[in-house]
């Protein structure tokens, strides 16, 4: 009897630290939950979701905050990931967040541009450069579209401009069926 | 839009199916010869009911009917149920045997190309699970006229035991089993021949002849056949020669049963084997392996639809695990590749 | 290795259909009313237009300097007026634009001054120059520029020279090889040297007897020690890669060069057009075009470099059931989307097809696993794997299986029985997966930004805290001194009005500064205007600086030099 309860007790006490240990060494660093919800979302950082970017949402994403169905630019397909990713039902964007548009970059219109530096704190990625009073420019290959910087400006010399397609962004199609129809 | 390659070799779906059925055609001819013509009535009500149910589960699916009934396929998986079902099956049994095979097996999982079993397995599993009495019943070579096997066929006569037989596997379980005899004994009986069941040697020869166009057509690669009949002669002459007297020879194991209709036509389903050269190997293996285990050690006439069905289930992984060395990709040793590479 | 073949896994043996092209000899194509050359002529580099609307250029003139490690020159192929610089549909299956000059050609062909190179007295690196000057890049289609090629000058032991011309129909480098034999092979004595390689090897496929012939004749003549190896006719031999393998055994994987392995490989065209460059001094002006499929008139053509095809087209006269065009072969070609775009360097044939001779594909089946493409792929990939993959958009999948060592041979898609397009899957998936792969570099590019700002407003927000809290501090220490408290000031309420004033103010202003300010349009000029505006640039800086530096810099050199370089950097 007494041997009995010894060595259950023995192999709880192994086993307890055996789990102790490896809760130790195997322990996750953060939360790596945020970081795939991140993963997914464009990081326009645009801010129609509501939280103030993109890395704010993916946490109350997680939190259970907020919806799966708030980012425009990620677009459809980015919350049928974003579902998959969190083994939740698909569904369409919601519309009050906005919809999805071609991707674009902003153009400052230099010959209207009054040199405020607005555009300049309101761009989240920093892609505008100039200073007080001198004409600004975005940098284009870091503007990621968010059109933040295009309620800010006093002149209203900010557009968006959709990305042409280049030889290189040029995409093949998938391919079509063609189903030829009985009769 | 159609882009590249314009051009196209003149090959199909129908041809390679076409080329099936032609392959088949030696082996039927000698099965109606030497066995019984019944198996005519029967391969003729299987491809009707393979055709129909193929059309009938097409519309359900809104799919085009033409284009999928004029590749062939279904007359394919018709003719093996047929071939692999007692030619004197009553007439219901092989229509079944055809729906399943059609319905449940090919459609239900997405249709030509989408199956991972082997419908004509399924089809032979299921009746001899639910119908094990029918299906061990067998002509004997030659013993019946048409009108006899029509009847049997039709169901209006069902005076078996005098004049069917059961297949030379079964008689060889049976013997060994309850007779306590040697192997050398039983087969002394009327059910065998020089090597395997009596006349049925003949068939055998016609999938030969049959697998001998498929392999020049290249439409089956040798992989699966070698591998297939080579694991069989090995396991089967292993213990024939380590006691003869109560396990049959690797040329019974050959001949007999329906091994040489599997190594060309069963087991080289593409839709549901192995892919890449080396899962083609280990998958004929495996099955020649549990044929001969089930053949000697099971309570079935013969194993290969199991067999084959197991190994269906291991496809995947052997897919998974044999996929070739890529060009120019270092081999799994981490070795230089094939000849002449010099080091960068 | 002498004398031994290897073998490549695959490959298919369509109907060469070669007689039709190969019987004629190379003919030279008429002027053509307008010229239109791309600015982009190598890939991933488009050259600078360096000519103007209205300015009268020479035959073999730059007028498009290169661009970047990849950029190549662009010439104008014969003498005229350039009448436009404007976008124009390109020869890509995609039909995008890309800008062109255009040149409305005098019909005098006069030449620009030029010279052969001498480059046995020049460095590795002036020779490698002259040849980017002379737009010299690879002319088997893939027009990718060879001074990059030949760049790495050690450790190449093997040159090839790559005579498969695999693709059905194609024969313009079959007649370059039986008419210019010897030019070719004096090219290839070139890359040799530039290269430094050991050996050399011409690798033609065993279908042109004539060609080989011609070029054993050459080689016998020259004695430069060149092996012509005929390599049995099975497509795709004539693929870089493949060829390499043919002929040394050594098998080039994904993502590697023939260089990394020691052995390089030009097309018979280049080293021909790396002869003219370098022994008469000649740009890269024209090429050898076939055409041929369903016209009256099948042949090789000379064709200059911005031939409109349709105008070209003529010369072969299609027959009138003829319903496309495709530029390249039938195996890897595509079908040109409007036929007004021009022949460029890497334009190797042009085929009009009908339905008679290229019918549609039969509608496509189910794959139904009979691994008959895995038996072809020369990449020894399992093609049916890849399109269930690319079907279901399983990228990551695909690219595990190797998608990316598929070379689009288009072997597959030949042989199904099934008549899948299965290259067409495998080109959706690259792309999409490139998009991917460019979508997730920007959004990492993004969140570094987004979040190296946060932490920048964070230590601002702080430093100004500190700053404030600092004067406070000063403050309340004035205070105790015994000052008398300064009366908070009231701010002024900025009504709605005077805002707006303000900003209508500060636009003025800012409008009536641009105004003043003269537009310096200096990115349109020629190499020799700009010097002449970094010359008075100098000058005016030189008498604005104050005597110590002058005393200080021997010469007016130095100034201007900067200047100069400013004034490039800012082109």
């Amino acid at each position: 009897m007494i041997t009995a309860l010894l060595v259950m007790a023995g192999i709880a006490i192994v086993l307890g630290a055996a789990l102790g240990y490896a809760a130790i060494r195997f322990r996750v660093e953060g939360d790596p939950l945020v970081e795939k919800i991140d993963a997914i979302l464009p990081q326009t950082q645009c801010g129609q979701c509501g939280f103030p970017g993109c890395k704010p949402y993916a946490q109350a994403i997680a939190n259970g905050e907020a919806d799966i169905n708030q980012c425009p630019p990620g677009g459809d397909e980015g919350v049928r990931k974003l579902a998959d990713l969190l083994g939740r039902e698909f569904k369409p964007l919601s519309e009050e967040h906005g919809i999805e548009k071609p991707k674009a970059v902003a153009v400052i219109d230099e010959q209207t541009c009054i040199g405020c530096t607005l555009c300049i704190q309101a761009c989240p990625v920093d892609a505008i450069v100039g200073a007080a009073k001198q004409m600004h420019t975005v940098v284009e290959p870091l503007c990621t579209g968010c059109e933040l910087c295009v309620a800010p400006c006093p002149v209203d010399c900010i557009a968006m401009v959709p990305i042409a397609e280049t030889v290189q962004t040029w995409k093949w199609k998938y391919p079509v069926v063609e189903i030829r129809k009985a009769a | 839009m159609i882009h590249s390659p314009y051009v196209r070799k003149q090959v199909s779906v129908q041809r390679t199916m076409g080329l099936v059925l032609l392959a088949l055609l030696p082996a039927i001819a000698l099965y109606a010869w030497k066995i019984g013509t019944g198996i005519l009535v029967s391969l003729a009500l299987a491809t009707l009911t393979a055709l129909a149910a193929e059309a009938l589960v097409l519309a359900l699916r809104k799919r085009p009917v033409g284009i999928a009934l004029g590749d062939l396929s279904a007359v394919v998986t018709a003719w093996l149920v047929a071939l692999s079902l007692p030619a004197i099956a009553p007439w219901w049994l092989t229509v079944a045997a055809v729906l399943v095979a059609i319905v449940a097996v090919k459609h239900i999982y997405g249709g030509l190309g989408q199956n991972p079993f082997n419908p004509a397995m399924v089809a032979y599993c299921t009746m001899i699970v639910a119908f094990p009495a029918l299906m061990s019943q067998w002509p004997a070579a030659g013993a019946l006229d048409f009108d006899t096997q029509l009847g049997l066929i039709l169901g209006s006569a069902r005076e078996l035991d005098a004049i069917t037989g059961a297949t030379a596997l079964d008689a060889l379980r049976t013997g060994l089993r309850a007779d306590g005899a040697s192997v050398q004994s039983v087969l002394q009986g009327p059910a065998f021949g020089m090597a395997g069941g009596r006349e049925w040697e003949w068939v055998g020869l016609g999938y030969l002849a049959g697998g001998a166009l498929l392999l020049a057509t290249r439409i089956i690669t040798w992989h699966m056949p070698a591998a297939f009949l080579g694991t069989l002669v090995v396991v089967s002459g292993l213990f024939w020669l380590i006691a003869p007297g109560q396990f049959a020879s690797p040329l019974f194991h050959l001949a007999s049963g329906g091994t040489l209709l599997a190594a060309f036509f069963i087991i080289t389903d593409p839709v549901s084997g192995a892919t890449t050269p080396r899962g083609k190997l280990v998958f004929a293996a495996g099955i020649a392996l549990i044929v001969w285990l089930i053949r000697s050690f099971g309570a079935y006439p013969d194993g290969i639809a199991f067999a084959v069905l197991l190994m269906n289930m291991c496809v995947p992984l052997l897919d998974m695990k044999t996929q070739p060395r890529v060009f120019g990709h270092r081999n799994e040793a981490g070795e230089s590749v094939r000849t002449g590479e010099r080091r960068p | 290795m002498i004398g031994r073949l290897f073998k490549f896994h695959g490959g298919i043996k369509p109907a060469a259909h070669k007689d039709e092209s190969a019987k004629a000899p190379i003919r030279r194509a008429p002027l053509p009313a307008r010229l239109i050359v791309p600015l982009r002529q190598s890939t991933r580099a488009t050259a600078t237009c360096i000519v103007e609307i209205g300015q009268k250029v020479l035959k073999g003139q730059c007028i498009g300097e290169p661009e970047g490690f990849l950029g190549t020159a662009v010439h104008a192929p014969t003498s005229g007026t350039v009448v436009d610089i404007a976008p124009h549909t390109m020869a890509h299956a995609s039909a995008l634009q890309t800008r062109c000059v255009v040149i409305e050609p005098d019909g005098e062909e006069r030449w620009i001054e030029h010279a052969p190179f001498d480059y046995h007295g020049a460095s590795r690196d002036e020779s490698l120059a002259w040849l980017r000057a002379c737009g010299i890049v690879g002319m088997g289609g893939a027009t990718f520029p060879s001074h990059v090629k030949l760049g790495k000058g050690a450790g190449i032991e093997t040159l090839i020279l790559n005579g498969g011309e695999c693709e059905p129909w194609i024969t313009c480098d079959d007649r370059l090889m039986r008419e210019r034999a010897a030019d070719i092979l004096a090219g290839a004595v070139i890359l040799r040297e530039l290269i430094g390689a050991r050996e050399m090897v011409v690798g033609i496929e065993d279908n042109k007897p004539e060609a080989i012939a011609a070029m054993q004749d050459a080689a016998a003549a020259s004695g430069h020690g060149v092996r012509i190896v005929p390599i049995p006719s099975l497509y795709p031999a004539g693929g870089e890669k493949q060829l390499i393998r043919v002929l040394t055994g050594i098998e080039i994987p994904y993502g590697k060069l023939g260089g990394d392995y020691g052995v390089q490989c030009f097309n018979v065209g280049t080293a021909h057009a790396v002869y003219r460059a370098i022994a008469h001094g000649e740009p890269l002006l024209s090429r050898i075009v076939t055409l041929t499929g369903n016209v009256e008139d099948a042949g090789n053509w000379e064709v200059l470099i911005g031939t409109p095809i349709e105008e070209l087209l003529q010369l072969a006269r299609p027959k009138p059931d003829t319903d496309r065009s495709i530029m390249g072969g039938p195996m890897m070609g595509f079908a040109l989307p409007r036929l007004d775009v021009p022949i460029v360097k890497g334009s190797n044939c042009i085929i009009s097809a009908s339905p008679t001779l290229f019918p549609p594909p039969p509608p496509e089946q189910p794959c139904i696993r009979c691994t008959e493409c895995a038996k072809a792929c020369p990449a020894e990939l399992q093609p049916f794997e890849l399109y269930w993959f690319g079907r279901s958009k399983n990228f990551g999948k695909a690219q595990e299986y190797n998608l990316f060592d598929c070379i689009e041979c288009g072997c597959c898609a030949y042989v199904c029985p099934s008549h899948i397009p299965l290259v067409d899957y495998f080109r959706f998936s690259k792309s999409e997966i490139w998009a991917r792969e460019r979508d997730k570099s920007a959004a990492d590019q993004a969140r570094e930004r987004f979040e190296f700002r946060n932490f920048r407003q964070e230590r601002e927000k702080a430093e100004k805290a500190a700053k404030l809290a600092a004067k406070a501090a000063e403050t309340r220490a004035k205070l105790a001194e015994g000052g008398e408290a300064p009366a908070p000031k009231t701010a002024a309420e900025p009504g709605e009005d005077p805002k707006k004033a303000l900003i209508a103010a500060a636009l003025a202003r800012a409008q009536a500064q641009k105004a003043e300010v003269k537009p310096q349009n200096t990115d349109n000029l020629s190499a020799d205007k700009l010097a002449e505006i970094a010359d008075i640039e100098a000058r005016r800086l030189a008498a604005a600086v104050t005597a110590p530096a002058a005393d200080a810099t021997p010469g007016a050199d130095t100034p201007a030099a900067t200047v100069a370089v400013d004034a490039e950097s800012r082109n």
